[in-house]
């Protein structure tokens, strides 16, 4: 198995205050790894580094293993406008962006490629439904559907089950499970050390630089944990460069 | 009756024709940015563009007196300098780009202001304030109607970018390095058809006519294409019912077209059927399936 992403004496932050802080580290092609750390670590910080959104200070990120459109990044919610009179179909077709573009027209056998991947996150009947009337859970199916749809060899979650219950949650975990099963290379950023536990064999646990990497069983352990809360309330006291990171 | 009401005023006199043509451009071109400026929360964008177009005009004004090119020429790149900047100090400073617009709109304004009230007279300000739809001349309905049409098939072209802009600015961020451009080319064409409404409308009934009916379609469609054409059959109207009045009450047509929509928008949003005041507090019979 060879490196699909290599973090080398990465720093990334903004208004040059650093939140991930030299971090030496290697994501295995095909490994399904959840990133956990206290509030503040800077885990949603690395995944903008691994788009690209984010330039490092310092050091670099090698994604040699990936062109530009096999990166798919699925961030919290907060910039999608649910106002928006836009249906679950076409919000879920605009997965195929890569594919057609701005101005390309949907191949004969893209529209059942929707249907599939809306049957896959268990939203079939929803398609005209608009994305305002979703509930937050379904929202979060019909985003997973358009990650399906972008067929990404990396796929970058940002606390994908953030406040989504447990029915949907598990459905969602069924997914990412099939894309580990055909080989594609997940990260996750994730909350809940029991999710992590029972699904994640990988686990990357930060508090600004990093506290451990590895097997799911031997990063989770009571120790570590608390090592990476000292050393995030270490960085508390100086409230303005931690702040500027919790997002 | 409704002959001599409604018919005879277009059949009699050419300049009401001009009018309504000129009108009826003005609301198929503008309408649908007007959609899009309400669906992205940038309402008032389109007024602060339309006051931002005032120093280019007066100073196409100030060069060649009322030429329509001048003026024109003036307009847009007025606009489009304001546009351009206020986009640039967003990206590059950490002032929000609301902020910014309003900091160079109302400066280009106050030159505006400035230039008009001294090298012109009042009348002229009414001119380019107010407009002039009843004295539009052919090269003025050519230009209108260009706008228009060019504005539509713009739109046409940049509409899957457009959606996801508003929609999801941040899945289009990473899929395509289309979003700096949609959103220039949409600035574009808010400047464009502002600065065609203006000869019809003035520069600040110009921002009605592409803002009202939007804002009265939501109440009567869910898609965007219905949105769409609800606000451009609304526009048209108006200015129809608009024109009518001014020509029988000897009303200025510009302020009257607008106050139209006005009322257009008024009774949208007591009885139009999506959330309209009366929907929304109706009990409702069954749920929706």
């Amino acid at each position: 198995m060879s490196a699909a992403l290599v973090f080398q004496n990465l720093t990334l932050g903004y208004d040059r205050l650093p939140a991930v802080q030299q971090l030496d580290t290697e994501i295995q092609e095909g490994s399904l790894t959840a990133i956990v750390g206290p509030n503040g670590a800077g885990k949603s910080t690395l995944l903008k580094g691994v788009t690209g959104a984010l330039a490092p200070l310092e050091g670099k990120v090698h994604i040699d293993g990936f062109r530009d459109e096999e990166i798919a990044y699925l961030p919290q919610q907060s910039e999608i406008d649910r106002s928006f009179p836009i249906s679950v179909v076409d919000l879920v077709a605009m997965g195929l962006w890569r594919e057609i573009g701005a101005f390309g027209r949907l191949g004969p056998a893209m529209p059942a490629r929707v249907d599939a991947a809306i049957a896959a996150v268990g939203l079939t009947g929803f398609e005209k439904r608009s994305i305002g009337s979703l509930s937050g859970g379904q929202m979060q199916r019909a985003l997973f559907a358009r990650l399906l749809l972008q067929n990404a060899q990396l796929v970058l979650l940002d606390e994908p089950f953030a406040a989504i219950d447990t029915k949907t949650m598990a459905d969602l975990i069924d997914v990412i499970k099939g894309w580990h099963s055909e080989g594609r290379t997940i990260l996750a950023v994730l909350h809940d050390y029991n999710t992590v536990g029972a699904h994640f064999p990988q686990t990357m646990m930060l508090a600004r630089e990093l506290v451990a990497h590895g097997p799911t069983a031997k990063v989770l352990t009571s120790e570590n944990q608390f090592r990476a809360r000292q050393m995030c309330e270490a960085c508390t006291g100086t409230p303005h460069v931690c702040g500027k990171t919790a997002a | 009756m409704i002959w001599d009401l409604v018919v005879a005023p277009f059949a009699d006199f050419g300049f009401m024709r001009r009018a309504l043509l000129g009108c009826i451009a003005v609301s198929v071109g503008a309408t649908p940015v007007g959609v899009f400026l309400i669906l992205r929360h940038m309402s008032l964008t389109g007024d602060a563009m339309a006051h931002a177009i005032l120093p280019g005009a007066a100073i196409g004004y100030l060069v060649s007196g009322l030429s329509l090119g001048a003026m024109t020429v003036g307009g847009l790149i007025a606009g489009m300098i304001v546009a351009l900047a206020s986009g640039f100090v967003a990206r590059v400073t950490s002032l929000r780009e609301d902020a910014s617009l309003a900091a160079f709109y109302l400066i280009s304004l106050a030159l505006g202001v400035l230039i008009v009230s001294t090298h012109g007279n009042n009348i002229d300000l009414m001119h380019v304030l107010f407009g002039t739809v009843l004295a539009l001349d052919n090269t003025a309905l050519i230009l209108l109607c260009s706008f228009a049409s060019l504005s539509v098939l713009v739109l046409a072209v940049l509409f899957r970018p457009l959606v996801l802009e508003c929609a999801d600015p941040q899945f289009l961020r990473s899929v395509s390095k289309l979003s700096g451009v949609t959103h220039f080319t949409f600035l574009a064409l808010v400047v464009m058809n502002l600065v065609g409404g203006f000869h019809a409308l003035g520069t600040l009934m110009a921002v009605g006519i592409m803002i009202l009916p939007g804002a009265a379609a939501r109440f009567w469609a869910e898609s965007i294409g219905g949105l769409i054409a609800a606000a451009a059959l609304v526009a048209m109207l108006s200015s129809l019912i608009g024109l009518l009045l001014s020509f029988h009450y000897s009303l200025p047509s510009g302020p009257a077209i607008i106050l139209v929509a006005g009322v257009g928008y008024g009774l949208s949003l007591i009885f139009g059927p999506v959330g309209g005041a009366i929907a929304q507090n109706l009990p409702r019979r069954n749920f929706e399936t």
